[in-house]
This record gives C-alpha cells, structure tokens and sequence, in this order.
C-alpha cells in the first residue's frame, strides 16, 4: 500500500511541473504582458523611467531563459515571488487565504455529501417512484441553476428579508457566516452526486452476483447493505473527491459574491489589480489543490475495492 | 417516454432562447443600452416594463431579450472551437500514436487539472476583458474530453475492415480521418459539444459577473446580476428575470444533452428500462 501512495505521487509530478510551466508561458512569454498590464490600467500612462525601473525591481529585464530558472529555483524553495501591489511574500498573501477556502469548501462538501448520496440511493432502491422522478429533475436543475443567482436570491430571502443569517463577509469565522456561502457551493456536487449515486447503485442492482445474493436467499437489507454499498462506493467516492478539487473553480464566483476572503476571492481581486505574481501563485496553488485531492481519491479507490491492482 | 420527455423539454427551451435572441428587435421596440430613463429607475414588473427596470430605467425585458444573443454566442461559438481543437487533436493522436500520440495525452491530462473556470480567468488576466478575450478563453479552456473520446474512438474504428479497404484504395491520412473516422463518432461528439453549450453559457455568466466577460453596459446575463446585486432589496425584480434566463438556457442545453445520449446509446435505454 505504501508502495503503492508513494508512486501515485511520483506521477503526479510530471503534470505539477507541466502546469507550473504551462502559468510561466501564459503569463511571461506573451510579449510584454508583465510590466506593460501593470501599467496599463491608465494610472501612470507609459513612463518609460517607470517600465525600467519596475523590470529592474521585479527581475523582467532578464532573458527568458534566465526568467524561467529563477521561477523554477524559486519554486523549489515554495518561494512563489513578491506581490506588485503590496510587496508582500505571494505564499504569505495565500496563506491567509488558504483556511477560509479550505473551511468553505469542507462545508460545501459535507453538506452535497449528505444529502446528495441518499436521495440518490433512496431513489435507486425504487426506480420510477415519484422521489425518484422528483430527485431527478431536482438533480437536472441543479446542475443547470447558476451558483451565483441561487446565492444572491438565499442573501436575499434569508439574510435580507427574515434576518436569520449574515448577508455576506467572514465575520469572526463562525458558522453563522458559514451556512449561506456553503449551501450555495455545495448545490451542484450535490446534484451531481444524486445523479451518480443513483446511476452506480442502478448498475449494481443489475449485476449477476446481486441476483446470485438473492438467490441463495440473502435478505433485501442484508444484499443492500452487503454488495450494494460496497460497490455503489468506488463511484461515489470518485465523484466527491472530483467534486472537491473542482469546487475551487466554483468557489471563485461563490466567495466574490459573499466577499469571503478566501483563494478565490482573492484571484479575481488580483486580476482586476493586475497583480501578476498573485494571480500565478493562487492560479499554481489551487491546481496542486486539485491534483492533491486526486492522488487522496486514487489512493482511497484502492483501498475500497481489492479489484484495483496496486502494482 | 423520458427520453422523448427530455428531448422534447430540452429542445423547447433552446429553441426559445434562440428565437428570443434572433427576433430581439421584433419582441420589443426598446433599445437594450441607449432607452435609458432615470424618471423610469427602479419600476417593478408592470404592463409596460413586463419584467421592471433597473437601476437606470432600462427595460429589464429588453436587455434580456438581447442577453440572449451574447450567451448564445458565446455558447455556440466557444464550444465549436473546443470541438474542432478536440477533435483534431484526438484523431490524429489516435491515428498516428507514438510520440504524438503521448504529447496530446499529457496535454490533456495538464488541461483536466486545470478547473476549467481557472484556466479561463488566467487568460482574460492576459487578455483583459471583452467578448473577444471571452470566447478565446473559452474556447481553448474546454476541449479535454473531446479529445479522449475521439482519440479512443479511433482507437477502435481504425483497425476494422472498412478503414484498412480505404487505405488499400489509396485514400490519404487526412482524408480517412475526416470521411471514414469522424462521420462514426458524431454521436458522442454532439453530446459533448450540446452539454458543453450548456457549461460554456454558465462559464459566460460567471465571468462576466465577475466583471472579466461582457462589460456594462452591454446587456450580459452575468454582468446584470452585477448590477441587480447592488439593489436586490430595492429593486428583486432585477435579480430574478436575468438568473431565471441562464437557468432556463442551461437546463434547455443539458436536457437536449441528456435526450440524444439516450436517444444515441441504446445500451444506457436498456439499462434504464
């Protein structure tokens, strides 16, 4: 097993360094991306004092070649470079950031989780039944509501109108902050795990070792609870851990609008400051965020189902 | 009888969209930008402002009706570019293997690790915003699973009778590819691409809520609800006619989706049966 995580991560490093070089292209051999969009937001026209200066500070008078080592040393060092507009450490403006996306997420996740799966087993067990009907089309309108309307009428309703719950911002971290952003985000994993639950559990009822179960006269709950979940598993657990690296790309818009401080917030701030290091850096975090959470889903995959060869 | 539910469903409300944003000079006789009246600000939904105005005193209905043709451009358009790069890049890595072949596969590995809303906002950084920036950012952001579909599609079509009789008539690469491979993989091709359309529209109103797509005073679903947030106690209306069209559109594309893959593939109508 052991053997097994360790070379799981060995070949996540290709793409980790594949897409650190891909952020370096878009972002540095664009001619005059760098300095140019820094200054372009009409401030300080285009002093050409001010461009030299700027490229001396930041290390963009250098070649490309010389460019993409210091990236490439720096990374190694976790260093991800200074911010424009503060001139802070870029991991210490992510760091900050790293705990509230982290807690949204998790909360989205456990609240999709937890009643996204049953509603799908649910109606699984009677296909055709009107739960089953009702899931379904639920399932397909949440997949197709987008996040942020569905947020700003929950602001609306249960903030602005019955005062139950903050409208928006972090507040001292409590959950009351929580409840609104993390309903709004979990909304589509939460279709889409009812979908999948459903489709995997369907599948199972199918199979031949489920009729075999029954016919060797196993009960209904006893073959459900035996061969249905255990195998149904391998779907679902797939499914939620491609949901949650996926949730950072939904999270954007969802903390914008709740003006959570979190990752996501914090790249579009920085795009709309062209604020270059800023944006690579959470661009570069929230990728290895994702490819992370699939090296856990792949390990966990194997443990759940002997099937999966390990060598 | 669901299929013919979803495809019926699904088709009606795309094809509603776009008849809304074909015929939008004929369904009203506002202008979208320029009817701008303060002494109208704010009016709720009545029989003259079907859907109320906003901050502005532009008619609601009318900015929606326009709204259509931005999200259904770039629906449509983002998702053809993504099919043609998915396709191109699936085929010939299929047909050809080797080096290649491991080439279009890391990049698409690098692609499904990017969430595809991420890669997007990187490039309008570069780009900065506007209708131009949106579709290339869209369009090269979404192709991966495309491209796995017709790459293993070719996989297994290449090797039967008809396309080894093609090459033994002479028939070039490029040729075979496009009229002995492609017509065969339409089906799951078109699923993609009408369920793509669908994720395309949502991606175009995030963005430009975000204020990184279409920006005021252009009339973009997404960027309405910019403004509608602003005056959600004031003025609900404003909030509730521009979201209610992205869902309607996205359902319409995802139910048209759902209808031909079970139209296409007879395997999953048995299993649901």
């Amino acid at each position: 097993m052991l053997r097994f995580i360790i070379r799981r991560i060995l070949q996540a490093i290709p793409t980790v360094i594949a897409v650190a070089l891909l952020i370096f292209v878009i972002f540095s051999v664009v001619p005059g991306s760098f300095t140019s969009s820094l200054i372009a937001d009409g401030r300080s026209g285009s002093d050409p004092m001010l461009v030299e200066r700027l490229n001396k500070e930041f290390g963009l008078d250098k070649s490309l070649p010389e460019r993409f080592t210091a990236y490439v040393y720096d990374l190694a060092r976790f260093d991800l470079g200074t911010s424009f507009r503060t001139r802070e450490p870029v991991t210490d403006v992510i760091g900050a950031r790293l705990w509230p996306s982290l807690k949204l997420a998790m909360a989205a996740m456990v609240f999709a989780v937890a009643f996204g799966v049953p509603l799908g087993f649910l109606a699984a067990l009677k296909p055709g039944s009107i739960l089953d009907t009702v899931t379904m089309i639920g399932a397909v309108s949440g997949l197709s509501l987008p996040q942020f309307w569905l947020g700003l009428l929950l602001m609306y309703l249960f903030a602005l109108q019955l005062g139950w719950l903050p409208s928006f911002g972090y507040g001292d971290g409590g959950l009351r902050y929580l409840i609104l952003p993390a309903i709004t985000l979990g909304l589509t994993p939460l279709a889409l795990l009812a979908r999948t639950t459903r489709a995997g559990v369907l599948e199972v009822m199918n199979a031949d070792f489920i009729r075999t179960a029954y016919s060797k006269g196993m009960s209904s709950g006893r073959v459900v609870r035996w061969h249905v979940t255990r195998n149904a598993l391998v779907l679902i657990v797939t499914t939620i851990g491609l949901q949650f690296g996926s949730l950072m790309g939904q999270a954007v818009v969802i903390e914008k609008l709740f003006s959570w401080p979190g990752l996501g917030s914090l790249l579009v701030d920085s795009v709309a400051l062209r604020d270059i290091p800023v944006v690579q850096g959470s661009i570069l975090v929230i990728v290895l965020w994702f490819l992370l959470i699939n090296t856990i889903v792949d390990v966990v995959y194997a443990a759940i189902d002997p099937r999966i060869k390990q060598d | 009888m669901r299929i013919q539910f979803n495809l019926i469903v699904g088709g009606f409300l795309t094809a509603l969209v776009i008849l809304a944003g074909l015929f939008a000079p004929w369904l009203s006789h506002l202008d979208p930008v320029l009817d701008a009246d303060l002494m109208n600000a704010e009016l709720p939904p009545d029989w003259t402002f079907w859907f109320g105005t906003d901050a502005q005193g532009r008619d609601i209905y009318t900015r929606v009706l326009y709204g259509a043709r931005i999200s259904l451009t770039v629906g449509i358009v983002s998702q053809l570019i993504n099919t043609v790069i998915g396709l191109a890049l699936g085929i010939s890595a299929g047909y050809f293997g080797g080096w290649w072949d491991d080439l279009v596969n890391g990049l698409t590995n690098v692609m499904l690790a990017i969430p595809s809303l991420i890669f997007a906002i990187a490039i309008i950084a570069i780009l900065g915003p506007g209708l131009p920036s949106l579709l290339i950012a869209l369009g090269l952001t979404n192709w991966s699973w495309t491209c796995r579909i017709a790459r293993s599609s070719t996989l297994s079509l290449k090797g039967l009778g008809y396309v080894q009789a093609a090459k033994t008539l002479g028939y070039g690469n490029i040729r075979i590819m496009i009229t002995q491979l492609l017509p065969n993989m339409m089906g799951p091709i078109l699923v993609i691409g009408t369920l793509g359309m669908g994720g395309a529209v949502l991606s175009e109103a995030a963005l430009s809520f975000l204020g990184l797509g279409i920006r005021p005073p252009f009339p973009s679903w997404g960027s309405m609800l910019t403004d509608a947030r602003e005056l959600i106690v004031i003025a609900p209306w404003a909030a509730i006619f521009p979201g209610l069209a992205i869902f309607l559109s996205v359902l319409g594309f995802n139910l048209l989706g759902d209808g031909l893959r079970d139209m296409l593939d007879p395997h999953m109508r048995i299993r649901r049966a």
